[in-house]
């Protein structure tokens, strides 16, 4: 029995690079050390050096990701905290998120395909701006490649949190209310423990963003690749 | 705790079983999600019976998808052939985002708040 393609030994690594790149985020707080990120790339690098089959990984690591689904349906309870949020400025927060989320999947699309993107990349691409899980059950459904959508999200995550607060600046949006609301739409749970830092309302309206982007880009983009024609 | 666990998973349940019965391609997840807040909000079940799970879930939820993320072994190739497209399309569909989000929310509650009176400015 070789121990490094243990199932029970590869998942207790994924652990430890999650729970090490966490401890030495909070204790640096260097962005890049992003625990999904090392996690994933810590994965990916020790798996290359010693020859290892992403199947051999994934005898152990199915059994992370079944938790994948309730994990996002858990989302509901923050959503539901919110509501009430929500109901006082449901006008201008609905014609933010629609606009925003709309941009966003039209934009990537239209960006990807200006570059020759292949089809599945396009629609790998389509959901990035959501948290990871979501993102992925949204590219699984229209036919685009989880993994790499994950990737995408997460580096998408990063370039929001180091540059969003400049590029909030530039495009002149300078509420912390509509800022937040950003940050999150824009790059989810990364972004919005960017704008936590800032300040709480930053934070909680951030929070809010990225949930109701995940909501509508679920919701929405079926639809806008369908209106724009793009399928497998 | 359990009992969180089950109700989590009847309402990934009743996801699940809407999207066999319609076939919309939303996911599963997504559609529990909204079902668990609107069971919240009409009282049909109570915060305590989820809160525990449900916020220890959230607080980790970068944990749940690393395996899947993993998977991207498998398309090294795909991401250099095309790397240029998908960090182009990227950081551009990113900084787009931030700018209309943003603009249009402070535009509309501008529009609002002008509309309703005026001696309620603006409250940020």
């Amino acid at each position: 029995m070789n121990l490094i393609t243990n199932r029970y030994f590869l998942i207790a690594l994924t652990f430890a690079l999650y729970i090490g790149a966490t401890r030495l985020q909070k204790r640096t707080g260097l962005r890049l050390l992003n625990p999904i990120l090392i996690a994933m790339g810590g994965m990916i690098v020790f798996l290359s050096i010693f020859h290892i089959d992403y199947e051999v990984y994934q005898a152990g690591g199915e059994y992370i990701d079944f938790w994948l689904k309730p994990a996002v349906v858990a989302l509901g309870v923050p959503l539901y905290k919110q509501l009430s949020t929500i109901k006082k400025q449901l006008i201008p927060l609905l014609v933010a998120e629609l606009a925003g989320c709309v941009a966003g999947i039209i934009s990537v699309v239209a960006l990807a395909k200006l570059f020759n993107a292949s089809n599945e990349v396009i629609l790998s691409l389509a959901p990035k701006a959501v948290t990871t899980p979501i993102a992925m059950e949204i590219s699984a459904a229209v036919g685009g490649i989880p993994p790499l959508t994950a990737a995408v999200v997460v580096c998408t995550g990063l370039f929001g949190g180091i540059a969003g607060f400049r590029i909030l600046k530039l495009s002149r949006v300078d509420s912390p209310i509509a800022g937040g609301l950003s940050m999150g739409t824009a790059a989810h749970a990364i972004g919005t423990s960017t704008a936590m830092e800032r300040s709480d309302r930053y934070g909680a309206f951030s929070s809010l963003g990225l949930t109701l982007n995940g909501l509508l880009t679920a919701l929405l983009t079926p639809l806008v690749l369908e209106l724009i024609g793009i399928t497998v | 705790m359990i009992l969180q666990f089950g109700i989590l998973m009847a309402f990934l349940a009743a996801g699940e079983l809407v999207v066999s019965l319609t076939g919309i391609p939303i996911p599963s997840s997504i559609i529990g999600m909204i079902l668990l807040t609107a069971a919240l909000h009409f009282k049909v079940i109570k915060l305590r019976h989820v809160e525990m799970l449900a916020n220890f879930m959230v607080h980790n939820l970068g944990f749940f998808f690393v395996p899947a993320g993993v998977g991207l072994i498998n398309c090294l190739g795909l991401i250099s052939d095309q790397w240029l497209p998908i960090v182009g399309a990227s950081v551009g569909s990113t900084i787009i985002i931030m700018a209309v989000t943003g603009r249009v929310h402070q535009w509309v509650r501008h529009a609002m708040s002008r509309r309703n009176s005026v001696r309620e400015t603006s409250t940020n």
